[in-house]
């Protein structure tokens, strides 16, 4: 008798159905708790359905419950990754219903320290991106950067993340000046040498290209179509950038470019980030140049509080000081939707009040609830290995997605 | 408005744009109103799919930026629903908004926005807005199988149940809320400037007196 071959079930001419698989809750691709459900055709991802909310801690309805300066450290934990940027909504939204002046050095800092939040995010994102698809050193030595971005926030705030240090009317305190020229010094020095170094490995690589190029193409339309904002829109070929064209704080003084890309592929929104870290570290120069001397937050002191020295002098202030923390101050009724370019797109925050000292409701616009949902189009009939570079491009923080 | 003091983002704010847009709307129009720098305009539940899709194809408002509920839990139709809409090349923002009660469905903007669609299940979700014409109106926020719409000013901030894993059944179990302390409501109102201290009870004496 000859000898038969074990012949596997599935070979042959049978047909091999379509299957589906979990991605996530928990993957290290997935950026934070998400839960992908693909269905797949053999490697070629046919659908997806992201299951967001596994991190879902009811923030906004967390803030109807605190006063105004109380429910600012949430926004912190929004996206983790950028706090200053999330803070940055949250407080000229509050300033635009109060329609109160901030001091022009409160204005530059908080500009100084948004881009330097944008440096920080990036440094994040696209070193998760490389590693996403393969790269394991540009991860470690990008890291190097944030790190020195969380020293300065340290050094101002004294919270390497959660900083709280936006505040409605200005910010909370000044800054030293050996901080700021310390700053400069990182500028011209440290960043610039690490940066170019890391992306010297990354943006002429081979495998990265092969894995990013032309993956996730999106048309204007869809762009607009599907309410994508920052690099994901930038990337589109569209030149739109909220720091731009409805400038805040100081911006509109600031002098620097938005890069946009012309493939609208993973890779273009990658390269659009790497450009907006050098456009950001100019920014960051301009503001520590021109700098004024003066009040880091409003006079006003039925908004920001006073300082300590003059609270042992004066009893208005220690009143002053007393009512803020305790009842804090009251918004006129009303409702904005103030939205600015936080480091992911569009950060947006829909406040409404009642005239109270709480927020009436604080809807959240989060950037990743937008892109994350346009994650099954992006990429349908791309390989599976592929979701995980398209959502690396995307870069999404479930704080702020899920709230 | 007065002076304007604050540095939070300046878009365009076009002269007679409420009045333009009052017009385009027509008889759609409920309220139109130009307050702390925004634009907001109230329209009828019914027409707001038919609205926006005059929005975006007449008057440039190319992008849904988002979809807020707001719950006034006082109002014969307790919630509204804002829209919030952006035009990229006039560089303007427009706020649209319409009411709804629990039972009366707002029609759907997936077909004018592909977005729209996880908005809308949001608002659902946290709400119970229902909205008409939306295919796949499953809950997206809240836990899988969650009772209730937790940002309706009635539901309590503690919730409902609570979630441990039981060493017993070896999964995760769900149970009553037991607060070992009562949660505190801190009322920092000045009692000088008419925050209103309610005596359980004493509603029933004001009946009497009328």
């Amino acid at each position: 008798m000859s000898m038969q071959l074990e012949q596997s079930p599935t070979t042959g001419d049978e047909v091999i159905t379509n299957y589906t698989i979990n991605f996530g809750p928990q993957h290290p691709a997935a950026h934070g708790v998400l839960r992908m459900v693909m269905e797949l055709d053999g490697e070629t991802i046919e659908r997806i359905d992201p299951h967001v909310g596994l991190l879902h801690r009811g923030t906004e309805k967390l803030i109807e419950h605190k006063t105004y300066l109380q429910a600012l450290p949430y926004f912190d934990r929004l996206d983790y990754c950028s706090p200053l940027g999330m803070e940055h909504s949250y407080v000229l939204a509050i300033e635009k219903l109060l329609n109160v002046e901030v001091p022009l050095r409160g204005q530059y800092l908080r500009v100084l320290f948004a881009e330097l939040t944008r440096i920080c995010n990036h440094m994040l994102n696209i070193g998760s991106h490389v590693m996403d698809v393969g790269a394991m050193t540009p991860n470690l030595w990008l890291f190097e950067i944030r790190e020195d971005c969380l020293n300065f926030f340290e050094r101002a705030s004294g919270a390497r993340m959660h900083s709280a240090w936006f505040r409605p009317g200005g910010v909370h305190q000044d800054v030293p000046q050996k901080l700021l020229d310390d700053m400069m010094v990182w500028l011209d020095t440290r960043l610039p040498r690490l940066f170019e170094d890391a992306m010297s490995l990354v943006v002429d690589n081979r495998i990265f290209k092969q894995r990013n190029v032309d993956i996730a193409k999106v048309s204007k339309e869809d762009a607009l179509a599907w309410g994508f904002s920052g690099p994901m829109i930038r990337a589109a070929g569209i030149p739109w950038d909220i720091r731009k064209s409805q400038p805040y704080d100081v911006y509109d003084r600031m002098d620097f470019e938005i890069p946009v890309g012309t493939n609208s592929d993973c890779y273009d929104r990658m390269m659009v980030r790497v450009e907006e870290v050098r456009q950001s570290a100019k920014i960051m120069r301009q503001c520590l140049e021109q700098m004024p001397e003066g009040p880091v937050a409003s006079l006003d002191r039925k908004v920001s509080p006073p300082k300590r020295g003059e609270m042992k002098q004066s009893m208005e202030s220690l009143i002053h000081h007393f009512k803020l923390y305790t009842e804090g101050f009251h918004v006129p009724a009303g409702e904005v939707y103030v939205a600015t370019e936080s480091p992911k797109g569009e950060f947006g925050v829909y406040l409404v009040s009642d005239g109270s000292n709480k927020p009436y409701r604080c809807k959240i616009r989060p950037t990743a609830f937008s892109h994350l949902q346009a994650m099954d189009f992006m990429s349908k009939g791309h390989m599976l290995p592929d979701a995980t570079a398209i959502l690396g491009a995307i870069d999404v923080v479930f704080g702020e997605c899920d709230r | 408005m007065a002076q304007v003091l604050h540095s939070a983002p300046k878009f365009v704010l076009i002269d007679g744009l409420a009045d333009t847009l009052s017009k385009a709307i027509g008889g759609n129009l409920v309220a139109c109103k130009e307050e702390h720098g925004e634009t907001v305009l109230t329209v009828k539940r019914e027409s707001v799919a038919e609205v926006l899709r005059m929005l975006r194809d007449e008057h440039e408002y190319q992008q849904l930026m988002e979809i807020a509920g707001v719950d006034f839990p006082s109002r014969a139709e307790r919630f509204e629903v804002v829209y919030m809409l952006l035009s990229v090349t006039k560089n303007s923002r427009v706020l649209v908004k319409v009411t709804a009660a629990e039972d009366t469905p707002v029609p759907t903007v997936t077909t004018i926005w592909p977005n729209a669609a996880w908005l809308e299940r949001e608002v659902f979700d946290l709400y119970g807005v229902v909205f008409d014409g939306n295919l796949d109106l499953r809950r997206i926020l809240t836990d899988y199988g969650f009772e209730g719409h937790p940002f309706r000013k009635d539901f309590p901030l503690t919730g409902y149940v609570e979630l441990r894993y039981s060493e017993e059944e070896k999964r995760v179990v769900y149970e009553p809320v037991e607060l070992p302390q009562d949660l505190r409501q801190f009322d920092f109102m000045s009692p000088w400037e008419g925050a209103e201290y309610v005596l359980p009870g004493d509603e029933k004496a004001e009946g009497d007196a009328k």
